[in-house]
């Protein structure tokens, strides 16, 4: 295997691991405000067909990444009316808004399937994306790529050393008591499932605007779910989730480079190797039960009442 | 499931809408339309599989005009659920109903039998009844042609095929690119990366640029998206399209694509229904009948190319030319078919090994 080849591979794992790394940023801010909304899938729909559409229609990539975002928030509004307004079980809403979303998504799209655009070209920085090994991996890329490692240390600052980051952490691991002290326990999760809904909707318009710069039904094939379980697999820590989307995407596409290596590995189970993954970290997580129930917010999954 | 039942009310919706026209202008019918059923198992916005059935529908509808009506149902999973949804289009008075997956054979068998005067029509099974035939595409026929094309295309000497499950139809299909360029140009490798999917746009993506990063200049594919023929595009590398016409997806990529065209099958077995000449038969359709075709090829293939091209396709359609005319080896280099013989279709239905030269195991 020479230089050029292992480049390429990490070039692509990058590129792969994005958008499952956005939508899991955007997850991780939601689950530590104590919010579950296992509707990922249908806000990255959705602001996949969004965008192409708006991409296709006004020839502007950038408004096209615009409506996505703002897609994936309206989205995460419903969802938030429901489950945060209506204090209904987060778990039943979030897979409602899956589905919504993915038939919501066929239906807007139906006109614009086969339809071609130009998709986002990548930017080489010049010298830097010289750099032999990991030149092309962080240097090569298109700018959303860019974005969401800005967006990535943003999160982990937000989180580590920020005054907000430390609001949304107390009325994820304990609403009541947050609530007592005067913080603002619904104004929080609503501003993280936003945040949630901006993220899935940029990693949507990522999809059909720059990675396979089309609109087909359902053409997010399941990274919805892989984010969720992502977010599990870091066991909620910002830096681990960055290693894991990338890991997951190194995972996804070495089993193609391998066959197309002529390496006799059953292609099978390469391909499981990010499931396999998540379960094996579920069951050492939770294999010490305090430890396990530190690691998770607390009040995850638990609608807040103020009366209460 | 969500989406079938709201499909089902718009349907329900514009019936209504529609019976009252027709009452308010007190138009009726000289004669019953025939009505005929197709059951597909993806959306029609797949721009592959099920679209390429549905264009053949709109064909029935635009050549008979007034005198059928269609209805077609999409999204159905195969099993339980599609026998209710063909039930359901035989209990309202269809009379041809086609069902467009493998995975419907079973459900199609079972309301044949109980529906002994609806027509049924299961593309790419093997049961049959007296009111029941089966229809399948040569897919092999085109693959042929689109191997040899790439043969002459490659400057790397490296062919792409992204394929998706190890099923006789697929391995068919990498055995007659296999055999093009065994006999144009032996010194091409095929690559051959399995997708274990019939539809994942970024997984497509993905195996087309490993492949690329690994030298190969010509891509083939056996899944449905067009995420690879816009891949080669972004790269300058040539890739054939499947299924349906996939030039607008990579105008300078684009070498040639393979397409399904169910148009003249479903006219003709219509008119047959219609006539009432129609019998169950195992239908087997290829380029002769203008199930299989390649609409146009790339300028930038050489005219000689094209030439040899147009010649291997005018001798399958009159039977000159088989891809799969012996001698053939397998991979163990064990003589499969004898100089002088051609494989029989049911030897071809149930393909499980690769022909010489194919790198790599089949997976299993």
């Amino acid at each position: 295997m020479d230089i050029d080849l292992l480049s390429n591979i990490l070039y692509a794992m990058v590129r792969t691991g994005t958008p499952l790394l956005l939508v899991a940023l955007g997850e991780l801010v939601c689950e530590k405000s104590g919010v579950l909304n296992l509707g990922q899938e249908g806000m990255l729909l959705m602001g996949a067909v969004v965008g192409f559409v708006a991409a296709l229609l006004s020839g502007s990539l950038m408004l096209g990444f615009l409506l996505a975002i703002l897609a994936g928030v309206a989205m995460s509004l419903l969802f938030g009316l429901i489950a945060l307004g209506f204090s209904a079980n987060q778990v039943a809403t979030g897979l409602a808004l899956t589905i919504f979303g993915t038939g919501l998504s066929a239906f807007i799209g139906s006109e614009f399937v086969g339809k071609p655009i130009d998709g986002l070209d990548p930017i080489a920085l010049p010298l830097l994306s010289e750099i032999p090994l990991i030149g092309k991996m962080l240097f090569a890329q298109d700018p959303v790529v860019y974005l969401s490692f800005a967006l990535f240390i943003a999160v982990y600052w937000f989180f580590r050393s920020s005054r907000p980051g430390l609001v949304v952490k107390a009325v994820g691991e304990n609403p009541h008591a947050a609530n007592a002290i005067g913080l603002p326990v619904m104004r929080t999760r609503y501003l993280a499932v936003m945040f949630g809904g901006a993220m899935a909707g940029l990693a949507g318009g990522y999809l059909s605007i720059a990675y396979t710069p089309l609109w087909v039904e359902n053409m997010s094939a399941g990274r919805g779910w892989i984010a969720l379980a992502l977010v599990v697999f870091a066991s909620w820590k910002v830096e681990r989730v960055l290693l894991g989307a990338w890991l997951f995407g190194l995972a996804s596409i070495l089993h193609l480079v391998f066959q197309g290596l002529g390496f006799s590995i059953s292609s099978n189970l390469l391909a499981i190797l990010p499931y396999a993954a998540t379960i094996l970290v579920l069951v050492l997580l939770s294999r010490n039960q305090i430890r396990a129930r530190l690691l998770a917010p607390i009040s995850l999954g638990k609608p807040f009442h103020a009366s209460s | 499931m969500k989406r079938r039942q709201f499909n089902k009310l718009l349907t329900g919706i514009a019936a209504g809408i529609g019976l009252g026209t027709a009452l308010l202008s007190g138009q009726v019918a000289a004669e019953e339309p025939l009505k005929i059923g197709f059951v597909y198992v993806g959306p029609i916005g797949d721009h592959g599989w099920s679209y390429q059935h549905d264009q053949g529908r709109l064909a029935v509808e635009e050549h008979f005009g007034d005198k059928v009506k269609t209805t077609y149902v999409e999204n159905v999973p195969e099993g339980a659920d599609a026998e209710r949804v063909i039930r359901n289009l035989a209990q309202s008075g269809h009379e041809l109903i086609f069902t467009t997956s493998f995975g419907f054979m079973n459900p199609t068998v079972k309301v044949a039998k109980q529906y002994p005067k609806v027509k049924f029509e299961h593309a790419t099974g093997y049961k049959l009844s007296k009111n029941l035939a089966t229809y399948i595409g040569k897919t092999y026929e085109g693959r042929y042609v689109a191997g040899y094309v790439a043969s002459q295309m490659t400057k790397s000497n490296k062919i792409g095929y992204i394929a998706s499950f190890p099923i006789p139809e697929v391995i068919r299909d990498i055995n007659a690119v296999q055999l093009a360029l065994n006999k144009y140009n032996p010194e091409a490798e095929l690559k051959i990366i399995w997708v274990n999917s019939w539809f994942d746009p970024g997984k497509e993506a993905d195996a087309a640029n490993a492949m690329m990063d690994q030298g190969v200049d010509v891509i083939l594919q056996h899944t449905d998206s067009p995420a690879a023929m816009q891949a080669a595009e972004r790269r300058g590398k040539f890739a054939v399209g499947q299924a349906s016409d996939m030039s607008g997806f990579g105008p300078n990529a684009h070498l040639l694509s393979v397409i399904d065209d169910w148009a003249p099958h479903y006219i003709a077995e219509t008119q047959k229904v219609m006539d009432g000449s129609w019998e169950s038969a195992p239908m087997v359709e290829g380029m002769a009948e203008g199930a299989i075709v390649i609409p146009s090829f790339n300028e930038a293939i050489p005219a000689d190319v094209v030439a040899k091209a147009e010649e291997l396709i005018a001798g399958i359609k009159d039977g000159s030319v088989h891809p799969f005319a012996g001698p053939i080896n397998n991979q163990a280099g064990e003589l499969k078919v004898a100089e002088g013989e051609v494989l029989s279709w049911e030897e071809l239905e149930k393909m499980n090994w690769y022909v010489e030269g194919v790198n790599g195991e089949l997976p299993k």
